[in-house]
């Protein structure tokens, strides 16, 4: 049964033996001479062949899980900097001809269809984690297992693709949001505020579009990849940077809206 | 101690040793077997080629600036060529060599050796960092060939911004792609060092080198995005004007400070962090001794990493943060001594009652103690209000951070390539030259940067080039020492680059220490161990060294 956070079978079994003829390793056999006989039907899961550095089942996942957590985390500083820069920004004044301080601080009026580009980038998140947790369903990858198709990847493949439909839609909302500022006169080069609308809001579609691709590369995988390990790493690693530009979305929108 | 034990280099029998037949080196051949590498090692092979050519092309604008500063006038070159040329020493050195030296070469191809692994977490990664640190340092190059840039490597508002018409922006893109670059060495250092441990390798069994390259890479991860949102501020400012960093349209200058240095401080721990690392095994290795306190040592290396985060505001006391925020930062950039101090009272307390021998490693490795120390503490006095009021933006401001960073960094960096030399070539560097070297730039690094600490406390100026004839003296000096050690850092790159054909035969463990990386043949197979090692001592463990010398088997030939 598939959890928020899938966890880890290299971490569930820390318990070692304590034999004594056990290195305390846990993972090697007794005797490291002797080949240990391991499965057979040349399905492959040889202990004795295993790839290097392997040491659990989900050790490569649990591997890309980290290094995209932390990526997430120096991204999230990234937005962090970019509001704290609005935040300095908004609260500075300057000295006008007269030489007196005034702050000419006027906030940018959100377009209403941000409301609806907000829904469908919510939408997307739900579907993108109804994707993971097919891509983890224990029953689907035991018949996958078992050689009965790629149940996981056909059941997956619908949601990703509506996950790449609604993040398209947010995008395509956010160019109509852009458009309906242009028509009203507000361009970048208009006030502070708006240079700050744009460059947020830009600086997020961006990494959004980056997403897609992301996206696109494990709708591409799920397809191209004959591992079932590596089809779940790219939609887990997908839908991880996903979900976090989904609610850095929501900060920066909440401050667009309510903090101007 | 008799005559015979002043060495514990252990070389194999000339006459009989040989080159192990495969290795990393020569496993495969050609030039594309390197530029599509994925192997850790051949990667920091490649990283330590490039930061090699960057540094010597970094020092030359440093000859060049210290030639230019031999007289009062301004003889040797125009004014604003003069700008340009600690701006492009600056650049050069920071971002393209201090940043990926120790962590890019020595961390590349040393952490998962000692962690007991075949290759860092994502190789491929890896070699693309190797990449983007090419393309920033082409766009380097690039700024370097249209003209150069002349805002100081701190890109400072609103000079960099409204008054400059050098390349700014190409050196910004540059700045930014190597960001990358070391975004993706830290994120493939933390997950390998997480993730890939051999059995029994626990947090606490890991050499200090590891716990140090870790707080590096976390403060890699974490500050240097911030840099890059810097950095395309000021893009933006220069190209269409969005007028965050101006204060006519309603923005603020210190608001560029306040970021760029809440990346560029801890990005000074980015380079000292893995330095120490390097120091704690060379320290441990020729005395003989576990190092004292590891935990302590493990830790205050994230102590660091963390307090890093905290200090920025110490470079802008005299910029008009409020004096209630610049007593509160004077405060925490005393607190970070504390770390630092933990690990300098360790490395003496290491030494203490060891068993001492003064290899080049060991020497780099004193020279890194006292200048370190010289360094850091100078780094109180200017934390010190009062007193950063009188010295900053002199000469002291410059002695004290090469004090730390040429002193510090590079001579830790000195200490680990001679230390880790005869691993990653499978040779010995001829010993006396190499002393010769490591005295020689000690001498000549002191002669260069004492007497700008005296030039600071008198008042002179930084990024000047032309100053009152008073402060000639001193200059004349400096230069000297300049000179000096120009030849402390050329040497090495002869007499490295001979012994990689005639140096003696190093065989696997010539230091006799402790470390997983010794216990492999030199130069270490492509996949580092031919069975993943299970890990049953703690780090710096000699009484395990000396039972498992005593049960091997010599073999000849």
């Amino acid at each position: 049964m598939a959890a928020t956070i899938t966890p880890i079978d290299s971490e569930r079994d820390r318990k070692r033996r304590s034999e004594e003829y056990d290195h305390g390793s846990g993972r090697r056999p007794p005797n490291d001479t002797i080949d240990k006989r391991t499965g057979g039907g040349g399905d492959g899961d040889n202990f004795n062949n295993r790839p290097a550095g392997r040491r659990g089942p989900r050790e490569k996942l649990g591997r890309y899980r980290l290094a995209i957590f932390f990526a997430l985390a120096g991204d999230l500083i990234f937005f962090i900097a970019l509001v704290s820069v609005f935040f300095v920004t908004q609260s500075t004044g300057h000295f006008d001809p007269y030489n007196q301080y005034i702050n000419d601080w006027h906030p940018t009026t959100v377009p209403p269809i941000l409301w609806l580009n907000t829904a469908a980038l919510l939408l997307s998140s739900v579907s993108m984690e109804i994707a993971r947790r097919r891509m983890f369903a224990e029953s689907h990858a035991m018949e996958e297992w078992l050689g009965i198709g790629r149940p996981t990847s056909k059941r997956a493949m619908p949601w990703l693709v509506t996950t790449i439909l609604f993040g398209a839609i947010f995008l395509l909302g956010q160019t109509i949001a852009w458009k309906q500022l242009t028509l009203q006169h507000v361009l970048f080069a208009t006030s502070q505020s708006s240079h700050f609308f744009y460059l947020i809001t830009y600086t997020h579609a961006i990494h959004l579009f980056l997403g897609l691709g992301f996206l696109a590369a494990a709708l591409y995988g799920l397809y191209a990849s004959r591992l079932l390990e590596n089809r779940q790493i790219l939609v887990d690693c997908a839908a991880w940077y996903w979900h976090s530009m989904g609610i850095f979305w929501l900060f920066l929108f909440v401050l667009l809206v309510f903090f101007q | 101690m008799s005559a015979s034990t002043s060495t514990i280099l252990n070389l194999p029998d000339q006459t009989t040793a040989t080159m192990p037949k495969r290795n990393y080196l020569n496993n495969e051949h050609g030039l594309l077997s390197w530029l599509f590498t994925g192997d850790h090692k051949r990667i920091a092979i490649l990283y330590l080629i490039s930061i090699t050519f960057f540094f010597f092309v970094g020092g030359a604008f440093a000859g060049l600036i210290r030639l230019e500063l031999l007289t009062p006038q301004p003889d040797l070159m125009a004014s604003d060529t003069y700008n340009k040329m600690f701006s492009m020493h600056g650049i050069v050195m920071v971002f393209l060599f201090l940043v990926p030296s120790v962590p890019a070469t020595l961390g590349n191809f040393l952490i998962p050796i000692m962690l007991g692994t075949r290759d860092l977490a994502f190789p491929k990664i890896n070699l693309l960092s190797w990449y983007l640190y090419l393309a920033g340092g082409t766009f380097t190059l690039a700024a370097l060939i249209f003209g150069g840039v002349d805002t100081g490597w701190t890109f400072t508002t609103p000079l960099s911004t409204h008054y400059l018409n050098t390349n700014v922006i190409t050196a910004a893109t540059a700045i930014f792609i190597a960001g990358f670059s070391s975004i993706f060495t830290g994120l493939n250092f933390i997950v390998t060092i997480h993730r890939m441990r051999a059995p029994g390798m626990t947090w606490f069994r890991m050499p200090l080198f590891v716990w140090a390259h870790y707080a590096a890479s976390v403060l890699m991860v974490l500050g240097t995005p911030v840099l890059a949102i810097t950095i395309v501020l000021v893009a933006l400012e220069r190209t269409i004007g969005i007028g965050v960093f101006d204060p006519t349209k309603g923005g603020d200058p210190l608001l560029f400070q306040h970021l760029f240095w809440f990346y560029s401080h801890p990005a000074v721990y980015i380079m000292i962090l893995p330095g120490m690392g390097v120091i704690s095994e060379v320290v441990s290795t020729f005395s003989r001794k576990r190092v004292f306190g590891y935990t302590a040592v493990a830790f205050s290396s994230v102590a660091i990493a963390l307090f890093g985060f905290f200090v920025w505001a110490h470079h802008m006391f005299i910029m008009g943060v409020s004096n209630y925020s610049a007593l509160v930062f004077s405060l925490l950039t005393m607190l970070v001594a504390v770390p630092s101090a933990i690990k300098i009272f360790n490395w003496a307390f290491t030494l203490q009652k060891g068993s001492i021998t003064f290899e080049t490693p060991m020497l780099y490795a004193f020279a890194f103690f006292g200048l370190f120390t010289i360094g850091g503490m100078t780094g109180v006095f200017l934390g010190a209000l009062g007193m950063d009021i009188h010295l900053t933006e002199t000469y002291f401001i410059v002695a004290h951070f090469h004090y730390v960073m040429v002193g510090g960094m590079l001579m830790a960096f000195m200490a680990g390539i001679h230390f880790w030399w005869p691993k990653m070539t499978g040779r010995m560097y001829p010993e006396s030259f190499s002393k010769l070297s490591a005295v020689t730039s000690f001498i000549g690094f002191n002669l260069t940067f004492m007497p700008q600490f005296i030039l600071g406390y008198l008042g002179m100026p930084r990024r000047y080039h032309a100053y009152p004839a008073e402060y000639q003296v001193l200059n004349v000096l400096s230069t000297a020492g300049a000179t000096v050690l120009g030849v402390g850092f050329l040497l090495p790159l002869l007499y490295l680059t001979w012994s990689l054909k005639y140096g003696a035969i190093a065989g696997n463990n010539p230091w006799q220490a402790t470390g997983l990386e010794w216990q492999i043949q030199s130069p270490p197979l492509t996949e580092n161990f031919t069975e993943i090692p299970i890990v049953d001592h703690e780090a710096y463990d000699y009484e395990w060294l000396a039972h498992k010398t005593e049960q091997e088997v010599t073999t000849v030939g």
